[in-house]
């Protein structure tokens, strides 16, 4: 088994009731509330990785969960870089997973290119 | 750019130490601005579910939850308070502004899409409160799905009542792994057991000296019984004096192996043993987030914490520092700082309360580091394709020899012919690692150059159109 979401009617903490929303990885359909974050809705729904690595092929999901590592990150609506564990959902939010080429390396004196613009691509 | 636009006192960091510093400064009549990237209120310590699902319960997630929502209506609810949240600090620069003499660069919008909202900011006194992030030492297999930080697994359960698996192993050192413990548990995972590098010797005796100063912290020690109370009911085995050495699977992690370790973290061969998990949450320490400190140019010191004076500012004047960025002393520590900083930022004498606070849990910082402190032994469980830094994929092997073989002594040459650090998360996972394992495998014992891999001009990745629509003048509407 897996991640899973832990189901209202047996949580403890009683979550006030959100709206259901649907978002879409590739194409597939992942069902989540109103207020989680991508990751936690992927997660919650059993899904443990979405993004495959320059080098290796192999695959990433969520690491650190604060934003920190960049191990999260997938397109979102046609833009790329974000991280899923920091960006809330949104109903309908489509989601594509990432496969990218060695990344340009950050220099102390260059300039930034923490991300690449998604509109420029 | 110019004509950003002043403010009072701005607090950088919305977690324990930034809430505090935030009342202080209210209670001393400043003005204040407090601002966070993400969009709640409560730092790493009180994440809490998003508004639209808030739980009627929450409470119970957490130690102290009704001091947060005290703080925080307190300090949202104060008409001179500007709350700015989804608001990421991405560069301190020197400028002609008055007060401070730094303009603070803010983007404010859904996280890591294009066209954030920009704005500059010109405050009378900067507090810096960013708190720190997990520090997981590699080993082999620690890039496989299923593999989380102790602060991930914690930010699943209380954020989004997700819980991580079903079979989990809580590993790695120090006090943070209980509370960790103790949420995937609470999320319905069987906590199979929780695994401390260190031997029970040395916890004992970076706890016990001069056992009389504990006594301030009754409410600290009160937690963790409440922790060992939870250990006993969920039937939680804690380990000491042992770790995950490897984890195993193709694409998920399906195995740990556990090992036996000296008193110096090397593993003992003989001691494996092999563990069925679905999912492994390891933390070995906590990384401050320097960035904005580095770029005020504050001083650090040897152990790489921002030098700050008695009333929590650094050697930059006007710029003060509270949290877990001067040093891993949890929560209180953390809120005591905060409040001595937010005071003297707006000018006034700290409370004798806060400062008698700062002295009491202080004492915890160095018991922490002197119980659980990472040992060098660690490098023992490193193979040659163990993956050390997990954006460029440069493993242990690859980094060894690459240092042996240049006699380059600096570490951004070496970072360059390794690539490691160099990744999308800027060196902020990997970096300190590196640093230690090339400075191991390297003939000196100092890097010449002492570039350190805290350094990063930009603190939060900012697309590209985003910052070139700076250059274009006013912001359209
Ligand atoms: C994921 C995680 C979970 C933790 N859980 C526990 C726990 O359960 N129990 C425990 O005792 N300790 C826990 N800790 C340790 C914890 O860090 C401290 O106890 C406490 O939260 C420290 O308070 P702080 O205010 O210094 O920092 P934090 O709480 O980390 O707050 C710092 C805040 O600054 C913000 N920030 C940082 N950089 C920027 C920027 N450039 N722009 C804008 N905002 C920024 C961050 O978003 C964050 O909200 C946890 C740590 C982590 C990393
Ligand atoms: S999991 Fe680390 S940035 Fe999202």
């Amino acid at each position: 088994m897996s991640a899973r979401r832990i189901p209202a009617s047996q949580d403890p903490v009683r979550p006030r009731p959100s709206a259901e929303i649907t978002v879409t990885l590739d194409g597939e359909r992942y069902g989540g509330l109103e207020g989680q974050t991508l990751a936690g809705v992927l997660l919650g729904s059993g899904r443990l990785s979405w993004r495959t690595t320059s080098v290796a092929g192999s695959p990433r999901g969520v690491f650190c969960g604060i934003g920190v590592c960049f191990d999260c990150i997938a397109e979102v609506n046609g833009e790329r870089d974000v991280r899923l564990c920091q960006r809330r959902a949104a109903d309908g939010d489509e989601l594509r997973t990432q496969h990218d080429a060695l990344p340009v390396p950050v220099e102390d004196e260059d300039p930034p290119t923490a991300t690449s613009d998604g509109a420029g691509s | 750019m110019t004509g950003g636009t002043p403010v009072g006192v701005l607090v950088i960091g919305a977690g324990p130490a930034g809430l505090a510093a935030a009342e202080a400064a209210l209670d001393a009549g400043a003005r204040v601005t407090l601002l966070d990237a993400s969009d709640a209120t409560g730092g790493q310590y009180w994440r809490h579910l998003p508004e639209e699902r808030a739980g009627e319960h929450e409470a119970r997630l957490h130690h102290g939850f009704a001091r947060y929502e005290r703080l925080r209506d307190r300090v949202v609810g104060d008409a001179a308070c500007t709350v700015l949240l989804g608001s990421a600090v991405w560069s301190v620069e020197r400028s002609a502004a008055a007060g401070s003499g730094f303009t603070v660069n803010v983007a404010t919008g859904r996280v890591d899409a294009a066209r954030a909202a920009m704005s500059a900011l010109e405050p009378e006194a900067i507090v810096l409160a960013t708190g720190a992030h997990d520090r997981t030492l590699p080993f082999p297999g620690w890039e496989l799905p299923g593999v989380f930080t102790g602060g991930a697994a914690q930010a699943l359960a209380k954020g989004e009542r997700v819980r991580v698996g079903e079979r989990v192993v809580v590993a790695g050192a120090g006090p943070f792994l209980l509370p960790v413990a103790e949420s995937v548990a609470e999320s319905g995972a069987r906590v199979i057991e929780v695994v401390e590098a260190n031997r029970l010797g040395r916890i004992v005796r970076g706890w016990a000296p001069k056992p009389w100063r504990l006594l301030g912290a009754r409410a600290k020690v009160g937690e963790l019984v409440g922790y060992v109370s939870g250990f006993l009911r969920h039937r939680i085995p804690y380990r000491m004096g042992a770790a995950v050495v490897a984890a195993h699977g193709t694409d998920r992690v399906e195995a740990v192996t556990i090992a036996r370790l000296d008193t110096d973290w090397r593993p003992i061969p003989g001691t494996e043993r092999r563990v069925a998990v679905d999912a492994v949450c390891v933390s070995h320490d906590f990384t401050p987030r320097l960035e904005l400190a580095i770029a005020a140019g504050c001083a650090l010191d040897e152990r790489r914490f921002v030098v700050v004076d008695d009333s929590q500012e650094t050697t930059v004047p006007h710029v003060f520092a509270a949290g877990e960025i001067t040093g891993i002393g949890g929560v209180d520590l953390a809120m005591a700082e905060g409040a001595v900083a937010g005071a003297a930022a707006a000018g006034r004498t700290p409370s004798r309360n806060a400062v008698r606070r700062r002295r009491v849990f202080s004492d915890f910082a160095g018991r922490i580091s002197a119980a659980h402190g990472i040992r060098s032994g660690w490098h023992h469980w490193l193979h040659d394709d163990t993956i050390v830094c997990r954006c460029e994929e440069v493993g242990y092997g690859r980094l060894c020899s690459t240092a042996a073989s240049t006699d380059a002594e600096g570490l951004r040459s070496l970072k360059l012919s390794t690539r490691a650090g160099l990744g999308i998360c800027q060196g902020r996972i990997c970096g300190r690692t590196v640093e230690e394992l090339l400075v191991a495998a390297s003939p000196g014992d100092r890097f010449l150059d002492s570039v350190s891999t805290d350094r990063r001009p930009i603190v939060a990745p900012q697309r590209l159109g985003d910052l070139a629509s700076l250059g274009d003048g006013p912001e359209s509407p």
